[in-house]
């Protein structure tokens, strides 16, 4: 007896992947739990174990190919080796050809009628008949949504409060003038001699995630200069108490630290740890810190949870842990999506400050620059200190300029006195 | 040393006894404690039997209207004690068929009252003496509830009588006052008045069935008026007088005080939780006016203690205890249920007419700040409405002008409790007035008035 394997959803929202890498090969002997492939989304690697027991008998999706649509046959376990596989005839959705990257995206064309559910590539979403009408209403992309319902259905309950996404590319309809008059337009013809970088899912996510938010969230900015000696000569102090290795070893950096200090800034002022939607805004219960990463071909924002809870130590190694699995492409989807506030650090890079653009649905994101030595006036005096500046982008719908302020001078006095770190 | 179980349910009412099933279902090793009998007032005393009665009066009412139907029919005579014995062996048969789910689905039934005994314990006694000690991580308490009581007013078995008494009359009294207008006073009120009885109502507030939508509750007392009950609302009664054969009943209706003499008085003034003697002192377990407080998994403040049904609160219907039995011991198997439904559950009251309601009635939709659009259709423009001989009935339905959720449908007439549950699958599959809309329903049935009502909310009914 042949059993299929179907290409998995790494997460709720996952409608296709790249096959990276087939563990097994055609023959192989494979017992419940083997790891028999590995699949790469947007952000992370995960590897795809077996359920059934037998014989990898047929690969049907040959490994490096990307785009493959969640749940379409990638390959054939028979329960007896060499037994015969009429192969792809049994498969429900014919594995897809790599995908030509050439074919033009679709330009946008003037929303005349609206979709009846959101679907990408095609694939049915199941959601109720009124979840579907009040996603259309308040403009949720059903596909950002998990169900929760039986089977995975959305119901009501799971788009009830939930942000709106971005427009979908609808021009304002002119009121005389006809829309088909304005074609798409065309992409622009590069002549001068190029490469051609093809872009990875991770590229197209970055793309569209961050042009939405620019394009929808009204930004603004507030900068504060930081002094650092205080901090750096308590971190060193506590790295000298670091065991020099074992289970209880740390070495603390400036960013853990900053982490900590946000993740108490935050309980502070939870008006900052919350996201803007229609209904309301959500201000959530937790402090969960997204801190960017920057990896192979793009950045990943891996979540720091409970950053106001967790002792300096914890932050530390939940970090390297965190970060070192980020750039072997071994995140969990659990471990990079969701979070309140968001962390980018660039000091390491000698950057003194620069704007970051705001993750949604968060609404604040904190460019950290680096600890430079600097000229400050101290009583009339001019004297050194190591100085940082730290940027908060925040969304003005949620948070408004006194709030953003108030949130960093928070952070200020906590990184400038950093004892209260210890707490 | 006690037997240890994963999951002891105590009560095999139509909570406890489903929460057995289900657990049993899932693999887990269960017991079930009953102090009386299986099936619980539901089976024995309630929902049942009722319907035995009601379903007795509805023959004599189609033979008392017989000759519209062009049937002639001779004396008709009341055979009380046969139509009480038909209601007791239909309430027999199914309480022992309980025995038969039990024994199938191997749940231990220990016969005997269940009182917690604290750490995971529980003490089953039976007339004073030990029957056993069980232990369990998980203890369900579905003990139920019974007549409420109003002081001064107390049931005495004989003149004022409570639900126990009233379904198991030795003789129809004359005259009968009945203190309550919920399901339980309606019920018997259509019983006993089809039976010949002189039957007067009496409730509270200024409407018969008030957790109905308005405009049912007054077709309903139409109804019931025109059959010859007399109805006194925003009416209380103040004392009772028992002489030898009858009670004079002192009732207050805007402030002046009216006297009835009647043979027998039905208290149905609502219940009150079994809380008592179960063990419930010395835990956490918080009691809140005779009923357990609990989660929406049926958690109380003890671990490992959870209530279900009656005892945990309204509404006091059986379907509700049996729905909170599967999410209860589901979320205990670790099966993540959705919490339990609040705003989906119907109502039911078999009286004739028959009334039926599921969701938000139009004034507590507006209240809850919807915008709405209500539909209606009366059984006149129904064709087997009409073939029937019950042209009298309408059909309600209140929409989220905004969004198309059917926020409410509330029915009366004839075969309504049977049809109510296709706008709970309506609801409970969040379809909006379009599905309902492009639904074919067959013809001719009653359920097209169903159909007509979500179209005229729309503006588009087609035969009225």
């Amino acid at each position: 007896m042949a059993i299929n394997i179907l290409m998995p959803a790494l997460s709720p929202t996952m409608t296709e992947g790249k096959l990276a890498k087939w563990v097994k090969q055609e023959g192989d002997e494979i017992k419940s739990g083997d790891v028999i492939a590995e699949i790469e989304t947007d952000k992370a690697t995960m590897e795809v174990e077996a359920v059934d027991e037998g014989f990898l008998a047929k690969i049907l999706v040959p490994e490096g190919t990307e785009g493959v649509v969640v749940n379409s046959v990638i390959g054939v376990i028979t329960a007896e080796k060499g037994e015969k596989v009429d192969a792809p005839a049994a498969s429900p959705a014919p594995a897809p050809a790599p995908k030509a990257e050439a074919a033009a995206p679709p330009a946008p064309v003037p929303a005349t009628t609206a979709a009846p559910a959101p679907t990408a590539q095609g694939e049915r979403i199941f959601a109720s008949p009124l979840a579907k009408r009040i996603a259309k209403q308040s403009g949720i992309d059903l596909s950002t949504i998990k169900g929760s319902g039986p089977n995975g259905r959305i119901v009501k309950a799971d788009v009830e409060g939930k942000p709106a996404a971005a427009p979908k590319s609808e021009a304002a309809p002119t009121p005389a003038a006809a829309p088909a008059a304005k074609a798409p337009a065309p992409a622009p013809v590069i002549t001068a001699p190029h490469t051609k970088l093809p872009n990875s899912t991770m590229r197209k996510v970055i793309a569209r995630r961050l042009t939405e938010s620019k394009q929808n969230v009204p930004h603004f900015y507030l900068t504060v200069n930081i002094e650092l000696d205080k901090l750096l000569a308590l971190r060193a102090e506590l790295n000298g108490k670091s065991p020099k290795d074992g289970p209880g070893a740390f070495k603390l950096s400036v960013n853990d630290l900053i982490i900590k200090a946000c993740g108490i800034a935050l309980r502070r002022h939870p008006n900052v740890n919350a996201s803007w939607t229609d209904e309301a805004i959500i201000q959530y219960d937790e402090v969960d810190i997204s801190v960017a990463v920057a990896i192979p071909d793009g950045l990943i924002t891996p979540i720091v949870k409970g950053a106001d809870k967790l002792g300096l130590a914890a932050i530390s190694n939940n970090m390297k842990d965190l970060a070192g699995r980020a750039k072997a492409g071994k995140l969990k989807p659990e471990e990079f999506q969701g979070g309140g506030f968001s962390i980018s650090n660039l000091g390491m890079f000698g950057i003194s400050d620069f704007c970051a653009i705001v993750n949604p649905p968060q609404a604040a994101i904190l460019a950290v620059g680096a600890g430079e030595r600097r000229p400050v006036v101290k009583d009339d005096e001019i004297k050194i200190a190591t100085v940082m500046s730290a940027t908060l982008s925040t969304d003005h719908r949620v948070v408004d300029g006194a709030a953003g302020a108030e949130f960093l001078q928070t952070l200020k006095a906590l990184i400038e006195e950093p004892l209260g770190l210890l707490l | 040393m006690a037997d240890k179980f994963d999951v002891i349910v105590v009560g095999g009412g139509p909570g406890g006894y489903v929460a057995a099933i289900r657990a049993a279902q899932l693999k887990l090793k269960v017991a079930l404690v009953e102090a009386k009998h299986l099936g619980g007032i539901c089976l024995n005393w309630g929902c049942i039997p009722t319907k035995a009665l009601l379903r007795s009066a509805e023959v004599k009412h189609l033979i008392d209207h017989a000759d519209a139907f062009g049937i002639s029919v001779g004396d008709v005579k009341v055979n009380l004690a046969k139509v009480v014995a038909r209601s007791r062996a239909v309430s027999k048969q199914l309480s022992s068929g309980i025995g038969h789910l039990m024994k199938k689905n191997k749940v231990t039934v220990y016969d005997g009252f269940g009182k917690l005994a604290g750490n995971g314990k529980l003490s089953v006694t039976k007339d004073g003496k030990p029957v056993a000690e069980l232990e369990s991580p998980h203890i369900i308490l579905a003990t139920g509830a019974r007549p409420r009581q109003i002081p001064g007013l107390e049931v005495d078995g004989k003149q004022i009588i409570s639900y126990f008494e009233a379904m198991v009359p030795e003789t129809l009294p004359k005259s009968m006052l009945i203190m309550g207008s919920g399901a339980i006073g309606i019920e018997f009120a259509s019983f006993y008045n089809t039976l010949g009885v002189d039957v007067t109502v009496v409730e509270m507030v200024d409407r018969i069935m008030p957790v109905e939508d308005a405009e049912i509750s007054a077709l309903a007392r139409k109804a019931f008026e025109k059959q010859g009950i007399k109805i006194l609302t925003s009416a209380v009664v103040k004392k009772t007088d028992k002489g030898p054969n009858a009670v004079k009943v002192t009732v207050e209706v805007g402030g002046k005080s009216q006297v009835f003499e009647v043979e027998k008085v039905i208290s149905a003034v609502g219940i009150v939780g079994n809380v008592e003697n179960i063990g419930l002192d010395g835990t956490k377990v918080q009691v809140d006016r005779t009923h357990v407080v609990v989660d929406g998994y049926g958690q109380t403040g003890e671990k490992g203690v959870y209530a279900i049904g009656d005892l945990a609160g309204p509404p006091w219907l059986a379907h509700k205890a049996s729905h909170e039995a599967i999410v209860c011991v589901e979320n205990i198997a670790g099966l993540n249920p959705h919490p339990f439904e609040t705003g989906n559950i119907p109502g039911c009251t078999y009286a004739h007419p028959q009334v039926a309601s599921v969701g938000l009635t139009e004034a507590r939709a507006k209240e809850q700040g919807y915008e709405v659009k209500v539909g209606r259709f009366p059984f006149i423009g129904n064709g087997k409405a009409i073939a029937l001989g019950e042209p009298e009935g309408l059909v309600k339905t209140v929409f989220d002008a905004k969004t198309g959720a059917l926020l409410g449908a509330h029915m009366i007439g004839a075969e309504v409790t049977e049809m109510i549950q296709g706008y709970v699958v309506a609801r409970q599959l969040e379809t909006t007035e379009a599905e309902l809309m492009e639904t074919v329903f067959p013809h001719p049935t009653i359920s097209e008035a169903m159909h007509e009502s979500v179209l005229d909310a729309f503006g588009r009914v087609i035969h009225f």
